[in-house]
């Protein structure tokens, strides 16, 4: 589904990704961890062309990302990508940022659009609040509203970009509950994230990052038993610790 | 002081005709208000265009639209009255030329309207600019992982958000409209400004007039900030804080 070979991308003369490689397959989520600045953001910006990179081919479901010939926007629009900071647009209601997409990019009609939103925001349990707008839910909420606004474009595949990390402790199972129902049905995900205990539930490889490079791309139990590299071993035992 | 008051002088006849001063005072209000709301809606559209054109990843495009904000930044708004009124006219090929000078309907009236909106244009462009650019560049990654194209995203998720943060600004800009509009006169246009001094002239009334001319300039700056502040109020997001300043 998604095939990462070689890619390499740097900001003037500082380089960020080094040669990465990896492949997430159809149905498979995987987790990508490793210390800030390690390049994570970055690595899975190149995955949806947000970032474009300089070297080496991504392919996603098909289509190569960094061609140029290649209509990216026709390719987002079947990658759902969550963020750090939610990013819902704050001068809509929830509703109108679940069809503003469907509406613009897939030419859905507005009742059909708005009928799937709303079903999306059932399933995140927020059918109630579609009226609000993104201020007056709580961090947890926005997240679930995100989630949901990505699923509406019926993905094939979702990023996710530490999705839980800028809320608050108490909110943060009310997301990964989401993510975790989301994988048991099969979605594939690419999943930035120091949530060790998602990736124990769900995750079937993890990517350990540093520096730009990928240090380690091992089945999550192989990961969490024996990391191979020093430096994946002192990382764990920090979050672990935490 | 020997001056003889004389506030009944706005109901008088002026020395060579039949109407009053107090319509000379209104013809002129009229002219003010017509250069001035001409020019905003000029300034409003190119504004936000050239502001927006700054924002945009585009070499050409942002080159194209620094130059328009310096160019009319930096030179004397009454200078640029004078250019696009003596000079503009003889650069143009020489039929326009002859048909801008001889037949161009309110000639006066155009060019005023034109050199104030584009002088504005060039301030609204920079808080246009300045209003995206405060925007974090999440907005426009959301709104492209979606799958929107540039112009969509800018159309439907920053434009909106942007426009809103910069109403305060823009409010000031809208005031300074009215009062800059009063350089009309040096070519000409019979705005307030220039019907005063017909009227100082005409009747010797000198302190009534321009107390007069104060107050409708300032009930004209002020209908401005009362009518960007119901704009700012009606397009307030629900749960967001207004922010200060
Ligand atoms: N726009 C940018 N310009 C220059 N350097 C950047 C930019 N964005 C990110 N970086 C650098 O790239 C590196 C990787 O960043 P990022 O992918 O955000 O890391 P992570 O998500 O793992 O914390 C960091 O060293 C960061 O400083
Ligand atoms: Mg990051």
């Amino acid at each position: 589904m998604i095939e990462i070979r070689d890619v390499s991308k740097s900001y003037g003369a500082t380089p960020v990704l080094k040669g990465c490689s990896t492949t997430v397959a159809k149905g498979e989520v995987v987790v990508v961890c490793g210390p800030s600045g390690s390049g994570k953001s970055t690595l899975i910006k190149c995955v949806n062309g947000l970032e474009p990179f300089q070297q080496g081919r991504i392919v996603v479901d098909g289509v190569s990302v960094g061609d140029p010939a290649t209509n990216l926007p026709r390719l987002r629009a079947r990658v759902g990508m969550v963020f750090q900071h939610f990013e819902l647009f704050p001068h809509m209601s929830v509703r109108r940022n679940l069809a503003l997409a469907q509406v613009q990019v897939l030419g859905r009609s507005a009742e059909e659009a708005d009928a799937r939103g709303l079903k999306l925001l059932d399933r995140v349990g927020l059918a109630a609040h579609a009226d609000k707008h993104p201020a007056q839910l709580s961090g947890g909420q926005q997240q679930r509203v995100a989630i949901a606004r990505a699923l509406a474009m019926d993905p094939v595949c979702m990023l996710f970009d530490e999705p839980t990390s800028a809320l608050d402790p108490e909110m943060i199972g009310e997301v990964l509950d989401v993510m975790v129902e989301l994988a048991r049905e099969g979605m594939t995900m690419m999943v930035v994230t120091h949530e060790m205990g998602f990736a124990r539930q769900v995750a079937q490889r993890i990517l350990f990052m540093d520096q730009g490079e990928i240090v380690e791309d091992s089945p999550a139990g192989d990961f969490f038993a024996a990391p191979k590299s020093q430096r994946a071993q002192l990382f764990l035992s920090r979050i672990l610790h935490h | 002081m020997d001056y003889h008051w004389n506030w009944g002088i706005f109901l008088e006849q002026v020395k060579a005709g039949e109407e009053t001063y107090l319509h000379w005072l209104v013809t002129g209000l009229g002219w003010t208000l017509a250069v001035s709301l001409a020019a905003w809606l000029l300034a409003l559209l190119l504004g936000i265009t050239v502001g927006t054109l700054r924002t945009v990843p585009h070499k050409g495009l942002a080159v194209l639209g620094a130059t328009w904000v310096e160019l009319f930044r930096n030179i004397p708004l009454l200078v640029q009255m004078f250019l696009w009124f003596f000079v503009v006219p003889e650069l143009l090929p020489p039929d326009w030329g002859l048909w801008v000078k001889q037949d161009m309907l309110a000639k006066e009236f155009v060019t005023a309207a034109l050199c104030l909106g584009l002088f504005t244009s060039a301030r609204v462009a920079e808080q246009v600019r300045a209003g995206v650019g405060s925007l974090a560049r999440g907005q426009r990654d959301a709104a492209l992982a979606l799958g929107l194209t540039l112009p969509q995203a800018y159309r439907h998720v920053i434009l909106p958000q942007a426009l809103r943060i910069v109403i305060p600004p823009l409010t000031s800009e809208f005031m300074n409209v009215f009062k800059n509009s009063s350089i009309a006169f040096a070519i000409g246009v019979m705005e307030l400004t220039f019907q005063a001094r017909q009227m100082q002239e005409d009747s010797e009334q000198g302190i009534e007039t321009y107390l007069a001319v104060t107050l409708l300039y300032f009930i004209c700056a002020f209908a401005a900030n009362r009518g960007m502040a119901w704009i700012e109020a009606r397009s307030r997001v629900p749960g967001l804080i207004a922010k200060p300043g």
